[in-house]
């Protein structure tokens, strides 16, 4: 498409996209047509949190903490403190004063762990020398404690006392970390999730493991909570589990294989990412799952337990980040930079011909006999199997997008690893909000 | 020439019934005889029977010498003052009375007292001459003049007396801002020449006093070589006495006047005593009284006090100082400075220069949509150069280029920074011949009338000047006001019967009276007038100069160029940029392909068509051999003037022509799409870049918006940054990762390929852009086609405000309509006439018009929003 810019000067192949995926410029259904550029970041930004409607943070592998109004653009506040780069972040809301508030909780390579006030830009709290780098943090809300995954499980209350802790496990360490009911945590140790068990009585705290799932083949990549009874794990290899929140049983289990179903030339070119099948990320809104397997797509119905749809190659490379949608669209952002949006339409009618996204579907391989109830199926006869289609990419980033989040009609933000933060808006919103703004200007200076 | 009430009794007088005849043809008694001077293409000109060619400063002085003299003209040309008499214009200029008169021992004291006297302001004219003149007055302190004092007047000369008497105000202001730079640089100079003569007078004390006690002791108390030496002594005492008293008084000046409060006068500089044209040494000198002070036969160079040796016969040996020494080194430049800015404010016809105000007055009212499109005119920064006029300079403000304007020798290096900043400007200005040839004739004539008029008798030369207004010295401060020409003093010592009204024809109504018959502006809205537009003065002469633009290249015409803004580059960068290549060639090269007819007969239009083209030529030529930089004036971070705009325009119309998609790139820019020009010949791309520079909204006032030559690749925020990108075609791999982000960065672009002759951008199908870019267009020149793009322009800021500040259209009549909003806004664009495409332009003007409405910071480009549309783009080719 792009040949007649080199001006006839050979062929070249580094750019150039796979035509199924080229969505052209015509995007109707893309309503963001207005983004602002943040800078403030030096190094790749990693991680997003949103701490109320308006305000975001972000932060990354510089070891700052920035604190963003999304309807402005304005950066509020910076967050200096961590001396290496920032492993986890998490927002905390607790009431003080009788008033709720909301903090940030973040973690860092340099061992330490930080409370953030957005507001003020304080740093509230902060705990050193830890034993070994924490890689999640979550929030115990109903208990009033958080908890930090690290080599070892820390318990922590709201003034950053260790209430207790576990032993020491393994140098893998939690990678991943869900709430369950009945005080339970299920945390990921490279091929075992652990479900731990939190006894909070007058006198002490203390956390147990109870349990040890070792049904994955590889590490666990992912894990998510999808609703009070499920919740759901991704493996290196594309294993994708889901297990009942009570009782720790297997309640579907599928393995995706992006198979390649036709021998020709192309294959040989992507032998590279049709080894990649990793599940990088979950996401599901309670019902629908979607996960980002490699380069490809994958939305689960958690209570049919059956594939809705999925797509091979979504992206150019690895999706790092996914969200289900409100409107039954899907977003992802990739190593490749870019940000898809998509959609769940139903599949045109068998005769025709499908789109090449189509073909090689027929990935999903039940393991029978392993576990029971595990559905095995066919995909085909799926009934229902409705097709992603991409209706509008968002280009900006120069490098991979690392994660995003979605403030609805205020728009999205994303974060990659150019140091760049976007924040992409409906330009027709936009402009009408500016519009009024002016007016009321006028109103208060009394005219132009 | 014809005056209008005959046409009209002409008219009335005709026989309409009487037969058929054709109403357009005029009955050949009736014809409107020919204007006299033919070869003078200008009939507006008012310059046909003034001796000299256009409008100049005189700067003169009243010497105690030789009186009056002329010192210097500005511009200082010789051919523009042609046949005019200077001498006895400044006799005339300076044999007005002028109150300086009173200055030395005023009765009953005994010590020289200074008077700050106030300028004044008078128009004088003097039709014998033709010629009407500003005349400001005023004084300078000189030690060593009679009474410290030398008269000095600056003239503003024009043939026209309307446009002395109707800018009256602007004149007066100007000239005011540079008399109030002249004094205080000379009261600057004045008070250091006093301190240093204290000095001699105190080390002269002191060694008399030692002499008087050796003689004291050697001769006894009551010799006459002891009474000599006290008597001596006595009139040094008293000499020091009075400096001191005198050293007070000019010190004690700040204190009178509010803006000199924060005068911080640097360490002195010896004052440079090269002896300049300007003095005459004279052997006739009145020696005053005070023979101590005024005998000192040397200047004092430097702090070393010098003996002064009592009754020094030399006196009649003195040699005054020049102007340029009576004034501080930092402000005679900078007074120099401004004269130049008046002389190129008031260049050119009345006509002109009062539509240029009314138009300034009214951008200035229009500053929300303003920036959009008309050229940057910086309010603040007239307030930075009124103040650097109205307070007392630092030094350091005054750029090292404004320094050639005093007359100094220019180095090689200044030299070429005038070259290389303005190498447009050169290829028009150096047309600009010699006027003997053609205003000789005219001159020989116009005497002629003048001694046909003068054999009627009708007038004696003594009564030819008359002291048209002379308006009491106010505060200068208060020629703001719009009243002043209700203090005009008329005194007409002419015998009115008698002059001839071809000579003055306006003498007698009441406009002259009325100095100011038009809306008087601000006057520091001082306005810089183009000389390509011009239709006065300057016009005709270009037409017989064109054979001899070499010579013309040389460091003269140079030397003229406008002052180099202070905002400016450093210059020493742009002189390293100019080494590279020579400016010279490109002007010889200009003068030597054009056409030698252009001597004749043909119209201004027509030749300045030709140098226009030929220097577009050239600039294309040099493209080849050397780096080019003719090709674009829009080096970035310099200032753009409407010059480079309209030179702009004609490379413009040029793209139009050749491209059939120029509708296209056009509207990619004024939807507000970045289009890149992308190229492997540097010269090419800025060109298209200046081409193409003139649609973009918002340019900045340094084109700050424009990218014309960009080697590496581009980011995101470049796209937002600017809006036209000038890009390198590199065919090594490092090229590559360009040709990624051009890819990468497709759907915010449009690609307009120089090399291939190709345009990818979305369609555009609408009309609106047709008649400002047809490629069949009439239109000539480039700086009419700018005048025409501009207009287009104008009305599309006229309507995107109409949108943006239309209560209706915006806002939402319920609280849940948004939807209705976003209808009612393309029906409102719809009913303006706009199609889909179209109300893009609008809406993004509109978005530009709230943004600056906002002031949103421009600081942090993240702050800022950059919109767009997803729309396929097309490929277009030739």
């Amino acid at each position: 498409m792009l040949r007649w810019i080199l001006g006839g000067r050979g062929s070249q192949g580094g750019f150039e996209k796979s035509a199924a995926l080229c969505i052209g410029e015509e995007q109707p259904k893309n309503r963001f047509t207005e983004l602002q550029v943040l800078k403030g970041h030096f190094d790749i930004v990693r991680f997003l949190v949103q701490i109320d409607d308006f305000r975001f943070a972000s932060a990354g592998d510089d070891g700052m903490v920035l604190v963003w109004n999304v309807e402005t653009g304005e950066r509020l506040v910076e967050l200096r403190g961590h001396t290496q780069q920032i492993t986890a972040m998490t927002t905390y809301a607790f009431i003080k004063g009788g008033r709720s508030h909301s903090a940030i909780i973040t973690a860092s390579s340099d061992r330490t762990l930080s409370l953030w006030d957005p507001d003020t830009g304080n740093r509230l709290q902060t705990v050193s020398d830890l034993q070994s780098s924490v890689k999640c943090v979550v929030v115990l809300d109903h208990l009033d404690v958080w908890l930090s995954g690290a080599n070892e499980l820390c318990v922590w209350n709201r003034d950053f006392q260790l209430q207790c802790k576990t032993v020491h496990h393994s140098d893998a360490g939690i990678t991943a970390m869900v709430s369950l009911s009945k005080n339970c945590i299920a945390a990921a140790m490279d091929k075992e999730i652990v479900i731990f068990k939190l006894n909070l009585s007058e006198v002490e705290t203390t956390i147990l493991a109870i349990r040890h799932l070792a049904d994955h083949q590889d590490t666990i990549r992912s894990l998510i909570t999808i609703n009070d009874e499920l919740f759901a794990s991704g493996s290196h290899i594309g294993e994708l589990i889901l297990w009942d929140a009570i009782d720790w049983t297997i309640q579907a289990y599928e393995h995706i294989l992006w198979e390649e179903p036709t021998v020709d030339s192309q294959s040989e070119i992507r032998m590279g990412q049709q080894s990649e099948m990793s599940i990088q990320h979950m996401h599901s809104d309670g019902e629908l799952l979607t996960a980002a397997v490699g380069s490809g797509l994958y939305v689960y119905h958690t209570v049919k337990k059956s594939i809705v749809a999925y797509r091979k190659v979504a992206h150019d490379s690895d999706i790092l980040h996914t969200m289900l949608l409100d409107n039954g669209r899907v977003m992802s952002c990739s190593e490749d930079g870019s940000i898809r949006i998509w959609e769940l339409q139903d599949l045109p009618l068998a005769a025709e011909p499908a789109s090449s996204g189509f073909f090689g579907m027929f990935g999903t391989f039940g393991r029978s006999g392993k576990q029971a109830g595990a559905p095995t199926k066919k995909l085909l006869e799926v009934s229902g199997l409705r097709s992603l289609e991409l209706i509008g990419d968002l280009i900006g980033h120069s490098g991979a997008v690392q994660m995003f989040v979605n403030f609805g009609v205020k728009g999205l933000v994303t974060c990659s690893a150019d140091h760049l933060l976007i924040v992409w808006k409906d330009g027709e919103r936009e402009s009408q909000l500016r519009s009024l703004a002016l007016f009321q200007k006028l109103e208060q200076s009394g005219g132009l | 020439m014809i005056a209008s009430p005959d046409v009209v009794a002409f008219t009335k007088d005709d026989d309409f019934g009487d037969s058929y005849t054709d109403p357009c043809l005029l009955p050949e008694e009736f014809s409107v005889p020919l204007f006299p001077h033919a070869a003078n293409a200008n009939p507006w000109t008012k310059t046909s029977y003034a001796k000299f060619s256009k409008d100049f400063i005189l700067i003169s002085e009243f010497s105690e010498q030789v009186g009056p003299q002329p010192l210097l003209t500005i511009p200082d040309d010789p051919r523009v003052c042609g046949t005019f008499d200077l001498n006895y214009f400044s006799l005339r200029i300076m044999s007005v009375d002028y109150q300086a008169s009173f200055v030395g021992h005023p009765p009953g004291c005994s010590y020289p007292k200074l008077n700050f006297v106030e300028d004044s302001k008078v128009v004088l004219g003097d039709s014998k001459e033709g010629a009407f003149a500003y005349v400001h007055h005023l004084t300078l302190y000189d030690l060593e003049a009679r009474g410290f004092v030398r008269p000095f007047c600056m003239a503003y000369i024009s043939a026209d007396e309307r446009k002395i008497m109707q800018q009256f105000q602007q004149l007066s202001s100007g000239f005011s801002k540079a008399s109030e730079s002249l004094k205080s640089g000379n009261r600057k100079a004045f008070a250091n020449e006093l301190e240093k003569k204290l000095q001699d007078l105190e080390y002269t004390r002191s060694v008399l006093h030692k002499e008087t006690e050796l003689q004291k002791m050697n001769n006894g108390c009551y010799s006459t070589q002891v009474i000599e030496k006290a008597n001596e002594l006595a009139n040094v005492e008293k000499s020091i006495y009075e400096h001191k008293d005198l050293l007070r008084q000019i010190t004690s000046y700040p204190n009178r006047k509010r803006d000199t409060d924060h005068v911080q006068y640097e360490p002195e500089k010896p004052v440079e005593t090269s002896i300049t044209d300007h003095t005459f040494p004279s052997t006739h000198s009145i020696n005053g009284d005070k023979g101590i002070e005024t005998d000192s036969g040397s200047q004092q160079l430097s702090y070393t006090p010098q003996l002064i040796k009592a009754k020094s016969a030399k006196c009649f040996d003195k040699r005054l100082k020049t102007l340029e020494e009576l004034c501080d080194s930092n402000f005679f430049p900078q007074t120099m400075d401004q004269l130049n800015l008046i002389e190129k404010t008031f260049r050119g016809d009345l006509c002109f220069i009062s539509t240029s105000q009314i138009d300034q007055a009214l951008l200035s009212k229009q500053k929300i949509t303003s920036f959009l499109f008309e050229e940057e005119r910086d309010w603040e920064e007239e307030e930075n150069s009124r103040n650097l006029y109205d307070t007392d300079h630092n030094p350091h403000i005054a750029p090292p280029s404004v320094s050639n304007l005093s007359g100094e020798p220019m180095s090689l290096e200044s030299y070429a920074t005038c070259v290389e900043i303005s190498p447009h400007k050169l290829d028009l200005e150096s047309m600009e011949g010699p006027p003997e040839s053609s205003t000789s004739d005219i001159t020989q004539e116009t005497s002629e009338e003048a001694v046909d008029t003068e054999t009627k008798g009708s007038f004696s030369s003594d009564r030819s000047i008359e002291a048209l207004g002379n308006v009491s010295p106010a505060n200068p401060n208060s020629f703001v006001r719009r009243s002043t020409h209700e203090v005009c003093t008329v005194t007409l010592s002419v015998h009115q019967g008698d002059v001839a009204s071809e000579t003055a024809p306006d003498k007698n109504s009441p406009s002259l009276l009325d100095v100011n018959t038009v809306d008087v502006f601000e006057t520091d809205n001082l306005v810089q007038i183009d000389t390509a537009c011009c239709m006065g003065q300057d016009g005709f002469i270009y037409e017989e100069s064109l054979p001899e633009p070499v010579q013309q290249c040389g460091e003269d015409t140079v030397v003229k160029q406008e002052p180099l803004s202070l905002l400016q580059g450093d210059p020493a960068l742009q002189v390293d940029y100019i080494f590279g290549e020579s400016a010279l060639p490109l002007c010889s090269s200009l003068g030597f392909v054009l056409p030698e007819e252009s001597t004749s007969v043909l119209s201004e239009e027509m030749v300045r068509m030709n140098v226009e083209d030929v220097s577009d030529c050239t600039s294309y030529m040099s493209t080849s051999t050397s780096s080019d930089r003719a090709g674009s004036p829009f080096t970035y971070g310099s200032l753009i003037t409407l010059k480079q705009k309209k030179k702009a325009g004609h490379s413009a119309l040029r793209f139009i022509r050749q491209y059939p998609f120029a509708q296209q790139a056009i509207f990619c820019i004024l939807s507000g799409r970045t289009l890149v020009v992308l190229g492997a010949e540097e010269g090419t791309v800025r060109k298209l870049v200046n081409a193409l520079s003139i649609f973009v909204p918002n340019l900045g006032k340094y084109g700050e918006t424009v990218q014309p030559w960009l080697t590496t690749s581009f980011q995101l925020t470049d796209l937002h940054r600017w809006k036209l990108i000038g890009l390198q075609r590199v065919a090594s791999p490092a090229g590559s990762s360009m040709l990624h982000s051009l890819s990468r960065y497709s759907r915010y672009i449009g690609i307009l390929d120089c090399d291939n002759k190709t345009l990818r951008c979305p369609p555009y199908k609408g009309t609106l852009l047709g008649h400002m870019a047809d490629h069949r267009t009439q239109i000539k020149r480039g700086s009419t086609y700018y005048l025409h793009v501009q207009s287009m322009l104008t009305q599309l800021a006229a309507k995107a405000f109409l949108y943006t500040f239309c209560h209706h259209v915006h806002l939402p009549i319920n609280p849940d309509d948004q939807g209705s909003v976003a209808l009612r806004r393309t029906n409102f664009l719809l009913q303006l006439g706009f199609t889909e495409e179209e109300s893009q332009i609008i809406q993004f003007l509109s978005e530009l018009i709230k943004q600056n409405f906002f002031q949103w910071p421009l600081k942090g480009l993240g702050q800022s929003v950059f919109s767009f549309n997803y729309t396929t783009s097309f490929l277009y080719k030739i």
